[in-house]
């Protein structure tokens, strides 16, 4: 299936054809309520691309030599998720050591991260394609920059609408769907230019 | 064979990342010693950094109330530090008021101890002692009410009537952690060497299910405190008390508390509110005590008084009770205070009739928990 495709290929195909969040609609729950200021929705994108490389390694490296060795495919959701979820504990007190004014914008979003459906639809995807080592890598780096790029975009536009005379009942989320729906929309222009798997 | 690879592999790979986890915790979470000052160099103490401010103070026994125990919910623990402990976090911003954020008031379960820090905290609570307590007796005062006395074993507590203690759960059952929960003191001044409290089972309270179904005479359990700013004012102004449930213990302290220190011309008037017969307690005394405090008039009141129960008390809800006492018996000569003791639901109903009846918010005291 996927051997094929170059990393650097892969890399561009995840931030812009195939991005996982204008194109698969993962991720959309802190996506759609972090938008609203330009800086919290650039610290969360960092968190998102540095969370989800890390991981997707992690969880690479586990079903390479764990779970398909041991025949554990069902089981991988929750292998998964154990994975996230001590992964971002461990870079939360790391943060919170090294560097507190990072902590202040970055950790206080560790914790919505691990409930974030970009990170396990991302390690799924990698399982699902059967990619190797490089690509896993490039494609989750890549999913956390178009992730990252995304909600730099949302924030943005957020701003002009602040300008705009929305109509009251659109305010807020209802706005926001709108808009991520022609973004989405936009995106669909990449579509198939670039394959994924 | 299957059947047992599955779990054990999960297990195991869940067992390697908390290994990894609590070695990390280990390195990073280690800020080596550092020095708090407290109060402008009156006590400095040297402790291991890493922990938050409020655990770390009750480590060295200085014991910064707290009601919900160091999780952030209640904003009880409260101080002011002066030295720079980094920006507020989100978890502290919507305890804080204006002033409080001119002051750099932090909340002490919130705040990290990386560094040296300076606080100030009230004087009071150098006062504030953990009671190694044996249970004395435990009797039950109604169905759901349970009067807990306990002995300090020769240790003396100090306070005005009126403060409460923190109870200490230790880990039990299902409860892993050991969790602390506030209760106003029943028993007096006058009585140093033992603490009596009223404890009613909330179903599903974690501290109140094991104050009713494991403690047993006999048992040791850790008091801390005393804790608190309800108490009576230095005045001769009318007190009007309202209570509902185990609300009844800080106006026994209270109470008795001015017949043994002889301020016995007050004028108080001491709503109590039950739902039925059997939710009362305490008649006995407190008609006793009306005889001895010859302003003292105690009202009780049933809310749903049971048909062919003999009741010859007032009836009602106990705002309406007070409403219609404030209006009609208690007079305005002397200024009027409110002393409330139960439930949120209770205090602000309560609140609502005072101001209705034109006494201001600020002559109210109540506990926030």
């Amino acid at each position: 299936m996927a051997p094929e495709i170059h990393p650097i290929v892969l890399l561009f195909a995840s931030v812009f054809t195939s991005n996982i969040l204008l194109a698969n609609f993962l991720g959309m729950c802190s996506f759609i309520s972090i938008s609203k200021d330009m800086k919290s929705a650039n610290g969360l994108g960092l968190a998102v691309t540095v969370v989800l490389t890390i991981t997707s390694m992690l969880n690479w490296v586990l079903l390479k030599f764990v779970i398909i060795p041991l025949d554990l495919i069902y089981l991988r959701y929750i292998i998964f998720i154990i994975v996230i979820a001590a992964t971002v504990q461990i870079l939360e007190m790391i943060i919170d050591r090294v560097s507190p004014a990072l902590y202040l914008s970055l950790g206080i979003f560790l914790p919505l991260i691990t409930v974030n459906c970009a990170i396990l639809g991302v390690a799924l995807f990698m399982q699902i394609r059967e990619y190797n080592f490089v690509q896993t890598v490039v494609f989750s780096f890549g999913s956390g920059i178009g992730w990252w790029l995304a909600i730099m975009a949302l924030s943005a536009i957020n701003k002009k609408i602040e300008k705009a005379p929305v109509p009251p009942a659109l305010k807020g989320p209802g706005i926001t769907l709108i808009t991520i729906g022609f973004m989405a929309m936009a995106f669909i222009g990449f579509s198939g230019m670039l394959s994924v798997q | 064979m299957m059947i047992i690879i599955a779990p054990v592999s999960v297990a195991l790979i869940a067992a390697i990342l908390a290994a990894a986890i609590s070695i990390v915790d280990k390195i990073v979470n280690n800020y080596g010693e550092v020095e708090v000052d407290i109060n402008d160099g009156k006590k400095k103490i040297k402790l291991n950094g890493g922990e938050s401010l409020l655990s770390s103070l009750a480590g060295q026994e200085i014991f910064v109330p707290s009601a919900c125990g160091g999780r952030g919910t209640c904003g009880a623990c409260k101080c002011q530090v002066t030295s720079d402990v980094g920006p507020y976090l989100p978890t502290e911003t919507p305890f804080m008021t204006k002033e409080n954020l001119a002051d750099n008031i932090r909340l002490a379960c919130q705040v990290k101890i990386k560094s040296d820090i300076s606080i100030k905290i009230p004087d009071d609570l150098f006062n504030i002692k953990k009671y190694d307590s044996i249970v004395k007796s435990i009797v039950d005062v109604t169905h759901d009410i349970k009067e807990v006395t306990f002995d300090l074993q020769g240790e003396e507590i100090n306070f005005e009537a009126g403060k409460y203690v923190q109870l200490v759960v230790p880990p039990h059952g299902k409860i892993k952690g050991s969790t602390q929960r506030a209760y106003s003191m029943a028993s007096r001044p006058g009585e140093k060497d033992i603490v009596r409290l009223l404890i009613r089972l909330v179903p599903g309270g974690i501290a109140t299910t094991w104050v009713h179904t494991e403690l047993k005479e006999g048992d040791r359990v850790e008091l801390v405190g005393p804790f608190g700013d309800f108490f009576r004012t230095p005045t001769d102004s009318t007190m009007i008390c309202v209570a509902g449930g185990s609300g009844m213990a800080p106006f026994m302290s209270i109470l008795f508390d001015m017949l043994d220190t002889g301020e016995l011309d007050r004028e108080v008037w001491y709503f109590f509110g039950a739902r039925t017969v059997k939710d009362m307690f305490y008649l006995d005394e407190l008609r006793e005590l009306e005889k001895k405090l010859p302003n003292f008039h105690f009202v009780p009141a049933l809310s749903e008084p049971e048909e062919g129960t003999p009741w010859d008390g007032a009836t009602g809800l106990i705002t309406d009770v007070l409403d219609k006492y404030l209006k009609e018996e208690i007079g305005t000569e002397k200024k009027r205070e409110g002393y409330l003791c139960g439930s949120p639901g209770m205090i602000n109903a309560c609140n609502n009739v005072f101001t209705a009846n034109k006494v201001s918010l600020d002559d109210i005291f109540y506990d926030k928990f």
